[in-house]
């Protein structure tokens, strides 16, 4: 490996080439004074120098002592993790069914479909669910609602706290009967309260929110999932770049990505949808481009097929192509009321 | 938020420098770079990069709330919980008490259907003083297409609110709030806006109407793709004045007909694509809204006003808080009103569609395709 690829300034950089380190093997028996006088820097400097360059080379020789190569899970250890993951529930049987159980912790899920086809309120209904409690099966956990839109409507999260206490309840009677010890008792506001709100007006905040989401997950442990309604909206007016938008697009991607993993949540995106012409005829396809569709882990389309609200999963390493339907009621999401099939495999 | 200055945000004086001396001075301009284009342009290490880019997006990201405070800060601070009541008992019902504050709704439907006779009915109400239900402030009226009538205004206030409007003097103050404004070109638009920012706080200004969107960009002679990019900045701007000014803003929207091979779909529904044809045999123009499916995700209340069977229909087409809701509604000497407060619930897409009495000969007699549930 060449010096000029470690992550090192520009100008550090061109010391070293200059004193003619250009390898990675060149430093790996230098001691850092020896680099110092060498390169005229101070022995702080070049201590830390070589720290980088030895980061660097873990990369590429393995440590024989613990695993073969640095960092690696074996797909064995992968599979134990992943049947323990939780999921969490949208409240629509057959969308959970083709989901494979629910939205995914540890990933990234985007969804996208036509205006007023139910983005936000499938948003707002996952911010609920993710604090089933752990005694009805659920994570218990917080959420994060980043609204760059403004179209979250707080009646409306109002009215499915409202609906899903009143389920949660009735679930947990149910347990009761077998046995004693469950007791829920939440309330409404209860749940609007471990719901955190950010309003995001610019693109600039929105990056600056991803960086910082970091730092505010660390501080507010028990959130388990990141809704994003919708990434769409800021970077689709206001740039000229279009390189530029999907360098920072995809920086963002990652960010989440890392987030998800490092946190153990679940992240949600949700995207608007474009028309595209392919072929001298039009079609509907999601925002913001190509380089930005493989970003993320599962993409679902939410679509009208007939007078039924469906969801199509459209990409998954896992999950087979397949659609359900579902519909929107006071309650919040729910299952399809039609005595259609209801799934239905592509 | 996005133009703080970084060297006010307390980074180390050292990295604060570089980043000055590099002309970088505005978080925007930070964070529209990766961290390794900082890296090669302002020459320090990773981890400096990384430590200074987290300082910048702490102070510039906005503080978060809870939906809870959120709730409890709406109910104290705004009238009716923050709704403008159309006085349309049934859809006020559905909406939760009326026009919501700080979002775009959308009024949408064939011309002559009642969009400005429904513009105009809000702009009274919203002038009205709180006593009569009213939000007791000015109104900003955008009429773009000079349709408003000062006095069908009138009219209106005399055959709704008799006892205000028979009242000296009070009718000249009603309308003497009402301030109109007619651009004629987008750019004249455009300047507008711009001075309606400052003056929405500082004069009291309760309600913002723009009559009709569409209208503006279809005299720019632009087709396609290009006329949607045109009303990206004024989108995005309206939205924000809606949001922090927290009042309600109106805006209405045209029609246009759709040809069959615009019929869109997802590639995934390609092998159902002759059904859906055959689906549209008969109506030969098939209306849509004018301005395409990117405003339409920026409005969060659209209303779709059409005819059908020589009716006249108020349809909630997009709404968080209602389900997919019809009213009858016809339009009097007193303005729009609902001729039944129970909506008839729509299943599927017919809720999207919308019908033109000029067709509704082709139209009405298929009637029993639509099924129609009774809510």
């Amino acid at each position: 490996m060449e010096v000029g690829r470690l992550p090192l300034s520009a100008s550090q950089r061109g010391k070293l080439i200059s004193a003619g380190y250009t390898t990675l093997a060149s430093l790996s028996s230098i001691s850092p004074s020896d680099l110092a006088r060498d390169l005229q820097v101070p022995e702080s400097e070049a201590f830390e120098m070589l720290k980088v360059a030895k980061l660097g080379c873990g990369l590429e020789q393995p440590d024989k002592h613990t695993a073969i190569v640095n960092g690696a899970q074996t797909a064995w250890d992968i599979l134990n993790e992943e049947r323990l993951l939780p999921r969490i529930t949208t409240s629509c049987a057959d969308l959970d069914k083709i989901l494979g159980g629910g939205i995914n912790c540890k990933e990234v899920t985007e969804i996208g479909g036509v205006p007023g086809i139910g983005k936000t309120q499938l948003g707002i209904q996952l911010a609920v669910n993710v604090q089933i409690p752990v005694d009805c099966g659920g994570l218990g956990g917080k959420a994060v609602y980043i609204d760059t839109e403004g179209s979250f409507m707080v009646e409306r999260a109002l009215q499915i706290a409202e609906a899903s206490v009143v389920n949660w309840s009735s679930y947990s009677e149910l347990l009761r009967k077998e046995s004693q010890a469950c007791q829920v008792e939440i309330q409404p506001t209860d749940i609007l309260e471990k719901i955190y709100y950010f309003r995001i007006c610019t693109s600039t905040e929105q990056i600056a929110l991803i960086n910082y989401l970091d730092q505010f997950i660390s501080e507010h442990k028990d959130v388990k999932i990141v809704i994003i309604d919708s990434v769409t909206f800021h970077f689709r007016q206001d740039f000229e770049d279009f390189a530029l938008r999907n360098r920072l697009l995809g920086g963002m991607a990652l960010k989440l990505m890392n987030l998800g993993k490092k946190y153990n949540l679940a992240v949600v995106i949700f995207n608007q949808v474009t028309t595209k012409c392919t072929e001298g005829s039009f079609q509907l396809s999601l925002a913001l481009g190509d380089s930005w569709s493989h970003c993320c882990t599962n993409r679902v389309i939410l679509y009208w097929n007939g007078d039924e609200r469906n969801a199509y999963i459209d990409k998954s390493p896992s999950l087979r192509s397949a659609s359900a339907s579902f519909s929107v009621t006071s309650g919040g999401i729910r299952n399809s009321a039609s005595k259609h099939k209801r799934i239905r495999v592509m | 938020m996005a133009n703080k200055l970084i060297n006010q945000m307390g980074l180390p004086k050292s990295i604060a420098n570089v980043f000055a001396a590099r002309n970088i001075t505005t978080a925007k301009e930070a964070l529209s770079l990766t961290e390794f284009e900082l890296m090669e342009v302002l020459d320090v290490s990773m981890a400096q990069v990384t430590s200074a880019i987290a300082r910048i997006s702490e102070i510039t990201c906005p503080p978060y709330q809870t939906v809870l405070s959120l709730m409890e800060q709406r109910v104290q601070m705004e009238h009716m919980g923050g709704h403008l009541s159309t006085q349309l008992k049934g859809l006020d019902q559905a909406l939760c008490g009326g026009i919501p504050f700080g979002v775009l709704t959308e009024l949408v439907g064939p011309a002559g259907i009642g969009k400005t006779q429904f513009c105009l009915k809000l702009a009274l109400l919203a002038s009205l003083p709180a006593s009569c239900g009213g939000l007791d402030g000015r109104v900003i009226y955008i009429d773009v297409e000079s349709k408003f009538s000062s006095t069908r205004l009138i009219e209106i206030g005399v055959k709704s609110f008799p006892e205000i409007f028979h009242t000296k003097g009070l009718a000249q103050e009603m309308a003497g709030r009402i301030l109109v404004l007619r651009p004629t070109s987008l750019s004249e638009f455009t300047e507008s806006l711009q001075q309606i920012k400052i003056s929405l706080l500082q004069n009291q200004v309760k309600l913002l109407l723009i009559d009709s969107m569409a209208a503006l960009v279809s005299g720019e002679h632009v087709q396609g793709a290009t006329r949607q990019h045109l009303l990206g900045w004024h989108i995005s701007f309206i939205k924000s004045l809606a949001e922090f000014s927290r009042i309600p803003v109106v805006v209405t929207n045209q029609v246009r007909s759709q040809s069959h091979d615009e019929i869109c779909q997802y590639s995934f529904q390609a092998h159902s694509r002759q059904k859906t044809k055959e689906d549209y045999k008969g109506h030969d123009s098939h209306l849509v809204p004018a301005l395409g499916i990117h405003w339409a995700h920026a409005v969060t209340i659209r209303l779709v006003l059409d005819a059908k069977s020589g009716k006249r229909f108020i349809k909630l087409a997009k709404s968080p808080v209602s389900p997919p809701l019809a009213f009858p509604f016809n339009i009097t000497s007193s303005g729009i009103s609902l001729l039944t407060d129970d909506g008839i619930e729509l299943t599927g897409p017919e809720i999207n569609t919308i019908h033109c009495q000029g067709h509704s000969d082709i139209i009405h007699f298929d009637g029993e395709r639509l099924q129609y549930r009774a809510a």
